[in-house]
């Protein structure tokens, strides 16, 4: 399997009013041809700014990519004209977002939307274009597809305009889906029905997927590897099984433990993190988990940790060992 | 105090909101069904989840408990007072035992409000206590939900969302209620930060002996915070059982469903479970199906029945109640 992109070194600032938001502070990571990756994390964490900032899509003013590189097929996304990374968007990369009202036009009807990226980014006629459409709509299990090409958005349930912008991430085949928080606003039977259908859209077609989302439930049954993001770093990095089964970071480990299982035997005690995320205008030095965390030393408030390899495919940014020893 | 004394005891509770047409002449064209007749009890001390997919009716059952909403039909017996049947002076003294916690920590607060005045309102407004010795049990309650006493004198905009949702609940224990309505508490805060609002509402239900109806849409959360849980579908309450039960034993097709829609954070559980993919949509509350509600999008059903009949909510025995002709 090749490497489809690979960030390095990431960086995006917001400039307020109120100062420097430092929402994104130089990440690196991989993603193979293929692969699913998760980026997990709470509000804020700079997981949306990440993937926008892939995407150039970060509005500016006020932010800006201050630094990095994101390589695509062997070109650098943040370094292409306007009109590549246009031709980019949509075609070899699709993007789907949490609240699928926003991102489909209330006035035109699910063909006419979906019929628009194929003529564009395709060069199909009306015709062609409408077949296509009705095509990817039974793709995506809209039931009578034929009829209800000719829907209005608002005449769709939630669960339905997601799978229709699931339905136009996939018109031009891309290489890569980037599914930003999509089943968050939906109901468990349908966010199941979406994960069900993306699983097996991934085998037909073949497709590379980053999947944003809070929920470590939804990860651990999606992904092949993980992110874990915290003000704005990724601090750990791993394969899904191992991450869940061996987690070498302290918020990683918080996070597992201040979720209820739906499958726990007994009721067990949940263990929350205490505190609240650090401030990403006025940055603690030192490791920005430090207040949070059980296991800080004294060189965790004044030092950074980088991301590094601790076992195979597995990346860490912590001073401490949490398995015992000390790093 | 008896250990098994019923604390609160709905029966038949419906709570339907009439569709109107016309501007001038507003004519009645049908009701939305939110609560079609639904009956439960809770014992004092327990807490009882209710959960169930958007728009189930599970925000209108609890406000229609609260008599916040004047049920259409049924009963409310709260410490044996049929509260639909109260009025005035009566019901406002009963409502002084039963509190609610929003889900939004945002909206819930007036932004104008000191916490001390938001906090201490249902102090003053039930005559309660004033002056110094309120402002004295304001500080108090602070403390008791683990905030500092001196951010009495702060705005909510100050605070962060677990934190107002603190501000939430001491409003709540203000009164000293013995029951209390917590809708979505903490569906709208960060995973890292619902673990610290259950354990709060856990640590103070020990403590002040409380009784908890406990609203949300999450299965995991509802299964850890409940002693015994009900799934609602459609204004219905579809099954009833211990938290136990509910995983290991659970008979309801829909329950099943959304049992196995959960997502479980064990990439390894994940790999070997069997998903049931329910189709299609919940039908709307203004024009259920006919015969049992969830026949619609059931695989289990029976042809010229559950399309016809509506269900019985029955015992089945041991603490569990089914509503489905699938089981006997
Ligand atoms: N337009 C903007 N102006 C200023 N700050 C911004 C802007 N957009 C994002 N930010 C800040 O950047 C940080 C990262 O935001 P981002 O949207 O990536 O978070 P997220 O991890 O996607 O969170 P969520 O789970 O809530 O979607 C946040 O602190 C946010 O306030
Ligand atoms: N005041 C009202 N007037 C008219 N319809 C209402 C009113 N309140 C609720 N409804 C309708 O009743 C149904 C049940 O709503 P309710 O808010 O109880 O659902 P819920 O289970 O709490 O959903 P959610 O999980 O989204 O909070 C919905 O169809 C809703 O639109
Ligand atoms: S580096 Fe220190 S503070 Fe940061 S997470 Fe690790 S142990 Fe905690
Ligand atoms: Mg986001
Ligand atoms: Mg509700």
């Amino acid at each position: 399997m090749g490497t489809l992109l690979q960030v390095k070194g990431l960086k995006t600032q917001f400039f307020t009013q109120d100062g420097v938001v430092n929402a994104v502070n130089g990440i690196d990571f991989d993603l193979n041809e293929g692969e699913t990756l998760g980026i997990v994390g709470e509000s804020g964490c700079g997981k949306s700014v990440s993937v926008l900032s892939l995407m150039r899509l970060i509005p500016s003013p006020p932010g800006r990519i201050v630094g990095g590189e994101a390589w695509f097929q062997g070109r650098d996304l943040l370094k292409m004209s306007e009109e590549e990374i246009r031709s980019v968007r949509g075609n070899k990369i699709a993007m789907i977002f949490q609240d699928p009202m926003t991102s489909l036009n209330p006035v035109l009807t699910i063909n006419q939307q979906v019929s628009e990226a194929l003529e564009l980014h395709l060069g199909m006629d009306k015709r062609q274009a409408r077949k296509r459409t009705i095509e990817l709509l039974e793709m995506v299990r809209i039931p009578d597809a034929a009829n209800r090409v000719d829907d209005y958005p608002h005449q769709f349930s939630g669960g339905m305009r997601q799978r229709v912008m699931i339905a136009m991430g996939l018109s031009c085949n891309p290489q890569l889906l980037i599914a930003d928080e999509p089943t968050t606003a939906l109901d468990v039977t349908i966010q199941a029905q979406i994960i069900d259908l993306v699983k097996q859209l991934k085998k037909e077609i073949g497709m590379a997927v980053i999947w944003i989302t809070h929920d470590l439930g939804v990860v651990a049954g999606l992904a092949d590897r993980v992110n874990v993001m915290y003000a704005g770093y990724i601090v750990e990095s791993a394969d899904v099984k191992d991450m869940y089964a061996d987690p070498r970071h302290p918020y990683t480990l918080g996070l597992l433990g201040s979720i209820p299982r739906l499958d726990a035997e007994r009721k067990a005690k949940l263990t929350p993190i205490e505190g609240l995320p650090p401030d990403l205008i006025d940055m603690p030095p030192g490791c920005p988990f430090a207040p949070r965390c059980r296991y800080a030393i004294d060189r965790c408030l004044e030092e950074n940790p980088k991301l590094e390899t601790v076992a195979r495919r597995h990346s860490v940014a912590c001073w401490v060992d949490v398995t015992g020893g000390k790093r | 105090m008896p250990e098994n004394e019923i604390l609160l005891e709905v029966k038949n509770l419906k709570m339907w909101f009439p569709i109107t047409q016309g501007i001038i002449f507003q004519r009645h064209i049908g009701d939305i069904k939110a609560v079609d007749g639904i009956s439960f009890y809770i014992r004092r001390g327990e807490t009882l989840g209710l959960v169930g997919e958007s728009g189930c009716g599970k925000s209108t059952t609890g406000r229609a408990i609260l008599q916040l909403y004047r049920p259409t039909a049924g009963d409310v017996y709260f410490e044996g007072k049929n509260l639909c049947k109260l009025k005035g002076e009566e019901l406002r003294r009963m409502r002084r035992k039963m509190q609610m916690i929003f889900q939004d920590p945002y909206a819930s607060l007036n932004p104008r409000m000191t916490v001390g005045d938001i906090i201490g309102e249902p102090l003053e407004v039930h005559n309660i206590m004033k002056g110094k010795e309120l402002r004295e049990r304001v500080m108090e309650l602070l403390e008791i939900v683990g905030l500092n006493r001196y951010f009495i004198n702060r705005y909510p905009h100050e605070f962060s969302g677990g934190q107002r949702q603190r501000i939430g609940v001491a409003r709540a224990l203000a009164v000293q209620p013995d029951f209390i309505v917590c809708d979505e508490p903490i569906s709208a805060l960060d995973v890292s930060i619902q673990a610290q609002i259950i354990n709060l509402l856990e640590e103070l239900q020990a403590k002040f002996h409380l009784t908890y109806l406990f609203i949300a849409h999450d299965l995991s959360v509802v299964r850890h915070i409940s002693d015994r849980v009900a799934v609602m579908y459609l204004g219905k309450i579809v099954e009833l059982t211990t938290r136990d039960k509910l995983y290991s034993d659970a008979r309801h097709p829909y329950t099943q469903a959304l049992l196995s829609a959960v997502p479980i954070p064990d990439p390894v559980v994940e790999e070997k479970r069997k998903r049931i993919i329910l189709v299609g949509d919940v039908p709307s509350p203004a024009n259920p199906p006919k015969g049992c509600h969830f026949h619609t999008r059931c695989a289990l059903k029976i042809e010229g029945t559950c399309d016809v009949v509506e269900p019985e909510f029955k015992d089945i025995g041991g603490e569990h109640w089914v509503a489905c002709h699938r089981v006997a």
